[in-house]
């Protein structure tokens, strides 16, 4: 048993010949903000889906709460992914339903409020949504539930800078010193206050994880300067990554 | 009063300075309750977890004082917000000093440009 909520040993992920994830080694706390950051193909959805058990790993073990994943995990873990899965004939207030009927820790009431002040109605057909505004009822959802773990893949991407306020102000608010939010994005600097730690990702491999503070500490500069010193691409040098 | 937070360095060490400066400038009273940990963090847009450090810091440097039934308040003691405050005007004085010398003033030069500044505004 450990007291980790997230943990990965030798976990390796291949589609083919193409290793996404190679030997990962994570444990992640309970009660922490983590940013999972890389350069895109970097492996971070995979990583997401390994951990929802909508992959199987190749190689290695990945334990949330102890348990791998399966029935009790999912009960536990509120997953938003990187792509809208909503029927657009649905109402929001259809999806809400849909949510408390299979979730036991969904909030009804919260949800609502979060529509009220982002001023979606709960009426609208999905199909009459923008698409920044089906992101915020998805995330809307998926914060709504008391989950242990939250695995956020890419929820701030498509959304105004407002709205990214909103959001990140919502996952603060509903931060509690029981549960863990994991937030896959590159957006950085919007994202970096509120992160504790960082875990870079690259080519498959966990390349750093670390506290955002002890990197400000160590290198004297931002996690968002440093994550673009190390992934830096010089231009007219055949696309190679310049890794330092 | 905004939070400002700039990139070289940690968070929580800015943080722990800001509130300093609202602890001896007034902004929070002496010996009144501080906001909640969560309520600064969410304030600042900051993660609750540093929020708490910085807050921690305030309590070592006895300017804050945490008490289990009441919360954080600010401390009651005049003296201790003194000298927090005279140190900080020390190392405002020491910036403009060194500052005036990298511009050729001699520490002489330096104050009269203080008192023709203050003319001006």
């Amino acid at each position: 048993m450990s007291n980790q909520l997230i943990s990965c040993r030798d976990l390796s992920k291949g589609f083919g010949p193409t290793l996404a994830l190679s030997d990962v080694n994570i444990d992640v706390g309970t009660g922490k903000i983590v940013g999972l950051l890389g350069p895109n193909g970097a492996g971070k959805t995979t990583l997401i889906k390994l951990l929802n058990g909508l992959l199987q790993p190749t190689k290695g073990e990945i334990l949330i709460d102890n348990q791998k994943p399966g029935v009790y995990t999912k009960s536990i873990v509120s997953y938003l992914p990187d792509r809208m899965y909503f029927d657009d004939w649905m109402k929001v207030d259809d999806m809400m339903k849909l949510f408390s009927n299979f979730y036991a820790d969904f909030d009804s009431k919260k949800a609502q409020e979060m529509c009220k002040s982002l001023s979606i109605d709960p009426s609208s057909r999905i199909k009459t949504l923008s698409k920044g505004t089906k992101e915020k009822v998805q995330l809307i959802l998926v914060m709504s539930r008391a989950a242990k773990l939250y695995l956020l893949d890419e929820p701030i991407a498509g959304v105004d800078p407002a709205a990214r306020d909103f959001i990140l102000n919502t996952i603060l608010t509903n931060y509690s010193e029981n549960a863990t939010v994991l937030i896959s994005t590159h957006l950085i600097t919007d994202i970096e206050r509120v992160l504790d730690e960082v875990i870079f990702l690259q080519n498959g491999r966990v390349i750093l994880q670390e506290s955002v503070d002890s990197i400000r500490e160590k290198e004297g500069k931002s996690v968002d300067a440093l994550f673009r010193d190390m992934f830096k691409s010089v231009p007219n040098a055949g696309g190679e990554n310049n890794v330092r | 009063m905004n939070w400002k937070l700039d990139d070289s360095m940690p968070i929580w060490i800015q943080l722990t300075e800001q509130i300093t400066k609202r602890i001896v400038s007034g902004v929070y009273p002496l010996g009144e309750k501080l906001p909640s940990v969560r309520e600064l963090a969410a304030d600042a847009s900051v993660n609750p977890n540093t929020m708490q450090r910085a807050l921690s810091k305030l309590d070592d440097d006895g300017l804050t004082e945490t008490n289990r039934t009441t919360g954080r308040t600010v401390t009651s003691s005049v003296d201790v917000v003194n000298d927090v405050r005279n140190k900080m005007a020390e190392q405002q004085v020491k910036r403009y000093l060194d500052g005036m010398a990298q511009l050729g003033f001699s520490n002489e030069q330096a104050k009269e440009m203080i008192e023709l500044g203050e003319n001006d505004l």
